[in-house]
């Protein structure tokens, strides 16, 4: 995978899904920590904290809505659950009893996600979650985290335990290139400002992250001095980064694994049109489903690629 | 782990008449609400929460030791109010408040913000898993409690109550009991006519469950489940109770599938109340 990077050297890493079944597996040592898989825990790595806790991991089978009930009884009688399955398949299967039984109820249940986005390639559009953002944020109480590589993964993953609520963690397929090799400070809620720069601001989430890293690279070379944000909490968003963003820097782009709707790209928006609007650009999904592939070539062929990222953001300081 | 109150057993006629009315009446005040699933439950929730079977205590309504109860099919709301408050977790008087503003007797049970309420529900077919959950919990601590839920026939056409059956059967969890109120009536007709269930008895059997049918009215019979259902060890229970909609008050009974989501109405409220009998 290289995610049409050429111009930076990063090492690739774990993807997030296997980062965060390692620190799963780690958090499990806080024993109120329960997991409940929906028969893929050798694909979400769930089966790391299996193997260490049995009796406290729950494969439920394919029944992603009972795997929410029961996830969400466990959590009221004072159990930490883990509910990971393919994202879409959580968030779109069993959004209902998502709704009613864990986010009306206020649940301390953490939502985790796999296989998200399109870089899943090859087994195509139902098994890629592209809206699944989207639906997350529609969750009143809900935190949503799209995390960029391997070792902020494993520190959203510690967070979301540490901290009472409702998470969505959202985990992509494929390996990743490391972001943040000498460790970081990772809270959830503030975004981490991964490259200074005056001219522009790129925010983005996700595998785009490093995509971003590269455009601004691009941009550089161009004598444009771009900022990148690595925007990992959706919801509740960092509003005084995108603030500053604004102020600061001549526009934004936003760039995210996404659809166009309901994802980081809407919620940056809210919050540069109330409190300081600028010339915004965004790099997404737009309104469509992809298709099989794989998937450094769905990236490119649906534009999510450190060049599209590049361009957005000349269209944006050319206006 | 806290007591299971017990009355006396020449109260219970009176305690359920007591529900009923309650049940009636908060309903027609409101002017919205499920009075008819409501009625059916009461012989099961009478026996439940003052025959000695549920371990509870309003004082410490979080007590992590308490047995659950969870009622899935939420539209019983006046119901489970109506036995709530019965036991003592808020004053008779706030049943009048139902579903008004600021009132945390919502049309629905909500959890957050209601003592006594185990579960938020009112979107069919949840409240199973949600049971299964606190088994589990109760098994991995090794704790005592057991866990009771009610779901309605009706509410049994939800794929997930499927799932839920197939699961706590296979995982053999004999500290949940399932009471389906099969009232034989869902929102515009016959469940019979619409999704037929039977042979009810023998799907739960074969997803696992150990099963007893008895009249859901009989305070006797459902005393003789509740005490079976205790004994039963390796298997969940099932106990399908048969209970008529809206029992005890002839209008509802007489019209079942045109009552569902509807109280009495005021010029019928008093009539209602004779029919039910008891002390105003």
């Amino acid at each position: 995978m290289s995610f049409g990077i050429t111009r930076i050297d990063l090492e690739m890493g774990p993807s997030t899904r296997e980062a965060f079944g390692e620190a799963l597996a780690e958090a499990g040592a806080d024993e109120r920590v329960v997991v409940c898989d929906g028969d893929v825990n050798n694909s979400t790595f769930t089966n790391k904290f299996a193997e260490k806790y049995p009796n406290r991991f729950f494969n439920v089978g394919i029944a992603e809505s009972n795997l929410i009930g029961v996830a969400a009884g466990l959590a009221s009688s004072g159990k930490i659950p883990v509910a990971a399955s393919f994202s879409i398949f959580l968030l779109a299967n069993a959004f209902d009893q998502i709704r009613m039984s864990i986010a009306f109820p206020n649940h301390n249940v953490k939502l985790v996600g796999t296989h998200a986005g399109i870089s899943i390639g090859e087994d195509g559009p139902s098994q890629m979650a592209i809206e699944d953002v989207a639906l997350a944020c529609a969750l009143p109480g809900f935190t949503v985290v799209v995390p960029a590589d391997g070792p902020s993964t494993a520190a959203a993953t510690h967070a979301m335990i540490e901290r009472e609520g409702p998470t969505f963690l959202r985990c992509g397929r494929p390996g990743v290139p490391i972001l943040y090799k000498d460790g970081l400070e990772w809270h959830p809620g503030k975004a981490t400002r991964i490259r200074d720069g005056g001219d522009i601001t790129i925010i983005a989430n996700g595998i785009m992250v490093a995509m971003a890293l590269d455009a601004a690279e691009a941009l550089a070379a161009e004598g444009v001095s771009a900022r990148v944000l690595d925007m990992h909490t959706v919801k509740p968003v960092d509003i005084a980064a995108i603030e500053r963003a604004a102020n600061e820097t001549k526009g934004i782009v936003v760039a995210e694994e996404h659809i166009a709707y309901g994802g980081l790209g809407a919620t940056v928006s809210m919050v540069v049109t109330e409190r300081s609007p600028t010339r915004m650009a965004f790099v997404d999904l737009g309104d469509t489903y992809a298709t099989s592939g794989k998937p450094d070539e769905l990236l490119t062929q649906y534009g999510l690629s450190p060049d599209a990222i590049a361009d957005a953001a000349r269209r944006v300081l050319k206006d | 782990m806290p007591a299971a109150p017990m009355r006396e057993r020449s109260e219970f006629d009176e305690i359920t008449r007591r529900l009923r009315r309650n049940i009636v009446t908060s309903t027609t005040k409101a002017g919205s609400g499920h009075p008819s699933t409501s009625l059916s439950m009461v012989e099961v929730m009478t026996v439940l929460y003052f025959g000695g079977v549920l371990r509870y205590n309003p004082e410490d309504p979080g007590d992590p030791q308490r047995d659950r109860f969870i009622l899935s099919k939420g539209h019983g709301a006046p119901g489970l109010y109506a036995t709530l408050a019965e036991a003592g977790y808020f004053p008779e008087a706030d049943l009048q408040t139902l579903r008004q503003l600021g009132s945390p007797l919502e049309g629905h049970p909500n959890m957050c913000r209601l003592p006594g309420v185990e579960a938020s529900t009112g979107s069919l077919g949840q409240g199973i898993s949600i049971a299964i959950g606190h088994a589990l919990a109760a098994r991995i601590d090794g704790a005592g409690y057991r866990v009771y839920v009610m779901v309605g026939d009706g509410e049994s056409e939800q794929g997930q109550i499927w799932e839920a059956l197939m699961y706590a059967g296979n995982q053999g969890l004999d500290s949940l009991t399932v009471i389906l109120d099969h009232n034989g009536y869902q929102q515009t007709g016959a469940v019979a006519d619409i999704q037929p269930l039977d042979p009810i008895e023998g799907k739960f059997q074969a997803f696992g469950f150990a099963t007893r049918v008895i009249n859901g009215h009989s305070l006797d019979e459902v005393s003789g489940a509740f005490e079976w259902a205790r004994g039963v060890s390796g298997k969940p229970q099932g106990i399908i109770a048969k209970t008529v909609k809206g029992k005890g008050v002839s209008i509802l009974e007489a019209a079942p599938g045109k009552w569902h989501g509807k109280p009495v109405p005021p010029d019928e409220e008093a009539k209602a109340l004779e029919e039910i009998g008891g002390r105003s």
